[in-house]
């Protein structure tokens, strides 16, 4: 029997790879997450909003966004919801005041009330074992 | 450099002049933004941090692409000794990246987002650029002919082009409301695609640092080995597949976490390589120093060899959450950014702009110096951004009623650090950048500046 050429073997190894990932790409995108909930609508146009103010170029959700601010994916569990409207009201020292109008400001409370039900992004309540993995609450 | 009589404009050398002013801009907004660390409310009412770490990202994210645009470009143009078909899609290619890229810039100044990593413009933006890319791929391919016998670098680029071209479409699956309305899933899809879209253009940069050094050793050999087809399919098998290791503490499914994490794992091969292949490195480094498009390479070895040492360790998620969320994070993306995927261009850059008729490269003591100062500043603000992502991740574990602001001050000593080693990094560029982007100014015959100041003797000489 002949040998394989090599392009031959490289066009094969590509075509498989590619097959697998786009396989594996349109599962995850059929695919709910395990946990997950969809935002209502409200909650929804608070992410509209985080996102049109480039909120995440200072703050993180899951650990994922800027460093400048915190991370605010539970601060709707770790402050009373006035002080969450204090500082959309008036923005902080660091913080610009972006003149929201008490619907954005309703909206964006309702966004953070939503991500906190999504999960916790403290990494103290994360339990590490022994082949490296980690497990959430 | 060879010049084509058919037209004016060499566009692989527009490409890379166009890609260093994107680097100068991602350098200056950069030092803006950074200044915001350590004076907390600086330009909080006129240009604040939300529109200057997108103008520092998305310039240096510019910087990447056309870079390696004009890599790729510059490769048919001269390596390939042929007129390069498609010229007139070419210029459209350039144009539309160069007014597309700008407009983004200018439309953050206003103040009008997407809000999303790396691509913060408005979604309207993405239209433009996704065309581009579909022309960049019909120049590509027409230019190619077949991928038979083709070294590994073009079948780099081959791939990184499709790639990008469906991770940038990915990125965008948000405006699609069954995937914008749950946060979970909208957040795992946006991290997919940007894992694999840093893959994508990294193969477009590595390809071009390979084609480079098979131009500097002159032998074809390394490029067309069993072995580095090997390596390439092992990064795309992690383009592909490893970016779960990016959303590890995001509540999403268990198995995406697992492939990410396994997969990571099979990095070690690259960074064991590195390893066993050090002393013939350094032999290899001694033959071609004094190359100074080389020595470029050769610092962006060390840098894969930092950055990706912190990517395994980050790569296993007991260890990842205790770097998450914190600076140890930007000193990877910079270790990368800057001393990866920078110097690479770089050194491409000097290949094409710092070279004369005669093949020799120009002296330029100012490049010289700017290679040292950049390499001594990226150790320093490596180091300042890593102690800070630990002082950081020690307080998310052990002081929790300490508030984040008390703790961000805590931090100055390390941001000034970070700061006037930015600085540096700006100065190096620079040192750097100028000289390139004039001595090619200066012997391009085709070049109405040239003829501007060739003129403008004759006349003092007639005056005279």
């Amino acid at each position: 029997m002949a040998p394989i050429e090599p392009f031959k073997i490289k066009v094969f190894t590509f075509v498989i790879l590619c097959a697998v990932f786009l396989s594996y790409t349109f599962w995850l995108y059929s695919e709910v997450p395990a946990k997950s909930k969809p935002a209502n609508t409200l909650a929804e146009k608070g992410k509209m909003i985080w996102q049109q103010k480039n909120c995440s170029a200072c703050h993180q959700l899951y650990g994922l966004g800027g460093h400048l601010g915190p991370d605010l994916t539970n601060v709707y569990s770790r402050r009373p919801e006035i002080y969450i409207r204090a500082i959309l009201q008036a923005g902080t020292p660091v913080m610009p005041d972006f003149h929201l109008s008490s619907k954005e400001k309703d909206a964006l409370v309702a966004f953070f009330k939503y991500t906190n039900t999504t999960g916790t992004a403290d990494p103290k309540s994360f339990t590490q074992h022994l082949d490296g993995t980690i497990s959430q609450p | 450099m060879e010049q084509y009589p058919n037209h004016k404009i060499n566009y692989s050398v527009a490409f890379i002049k166009m890609a260093l002013l994107f680097l100068l801009s991602a350098l200056s907004f950069g030092l803006l933004a950074a200044l915001q660390y350590i004076i907390p409310g600086f330009g909080r009412d006129t240009f604040s941090f939300e529109k200057l770490r997108p103008l520092h990202v998305s310039s240096a994210v510019f910087w990447i692409i056309l870079g390696a645009m004009g890599s790729v470009i510059s490769f048919f143009r001269q390596h390939k000794r042929r007129k390069l078909k498609n010229q007139f899609w070419i210029k459209v290619q350039f144009y539309i990246f160069t007014l597309s890229f700008g407009g983004a810039l200018v439309s953050y100044c206003f103040g009008i987002f997407s809000g999303r990593e790396y691509w913060e413009f408005h979604p309207l933006l993405a239209i433009p650029i996704a065309i581009g890319w579909i022309v960049f791929i019909v120049n590509f391919l027409s230019n190619l002919g077949t991928l038979k016998n083709q070294p590994v670098y073009i079948w780099m680029w081959f791939t990184g082009i499709l790639f990008f071209l469906f991770t940038y479409v990915e990125s965008n699956l948000w405006l699609i409301p069954a995937i914008n309305d749950n946060l979970v899933k909208d957040m795992t899809i946006q991290w997919k695609s940007y894992g694999s879209m840093v893959g994508s253009w990294n193969l477009l940069i590595y390809g071009s640092s390979i084609f480079l050094m098979d131009a500097i050793s002159g032998s074809k050999k390394y490029s067309y080995s069993n072995l580095v087809f090997a390596l390439y399919f092992l990064s795309l098998f992690n383009l592909m597949f490893n970016w779960g290791h990016h959303i590890y503490t995001l509540p999403t499914s268990l198995y995406i976490k697992d492939i990410g994490y396994l997969v990571s794992m099979t990095e070690l091969f690259l960074f064991g390589r590195i390893i066993y292949l050090w002393r013939s490195s350094v032999t290899t480094a001694q033959k071609y120093f004094h190359i100074r498009p080389y020595r470029f390479l050769l610092a962006a070895d060390v840098w894969v060899f930092l950055t990706l040492g912190l990517a395994v360790c980050m790569s296993i998620p007991a260890l990842n959450i205790y770097m998450h969320g914190t600076h140890v994070i930007v000193a990877h993306t910079m270790g990368a950014t800057i001393g990866i995927n920078s110097f690479l261009l770089i050194a491409f850059a000097c290949y094409i702009l710092g070279k004369k008729k005669n093949g020799n490269f120009f002296k330029s003591k100012w490049i010289d110096i700017g290679f040292w100062v950049i390499n001594i500043s990226l150790v320093f603000f490596w180091i300042s951004l890593i102690v800070a992502g630990f002082i950081k991740s020690h307080w998310m574990f052990h002081q929790p009623d300490v508030p984040f602001g008390v703790m961000m001050m805590s931090l100055k000593p390390w941001f000034i650090s970070f700061y006037i080693s930015g600085c540096g990094l700006f100065i190096g560029f620079c040192m750097i950048i100028f000289p390139l982007l004039f001595n090619h100014l200066l012997r391009d015959e085709n070049n109405s500046f040239f003829k501007r100041k060739e003129n403008h003797n004759l006349k003092e000489m007639v005056l005279d």
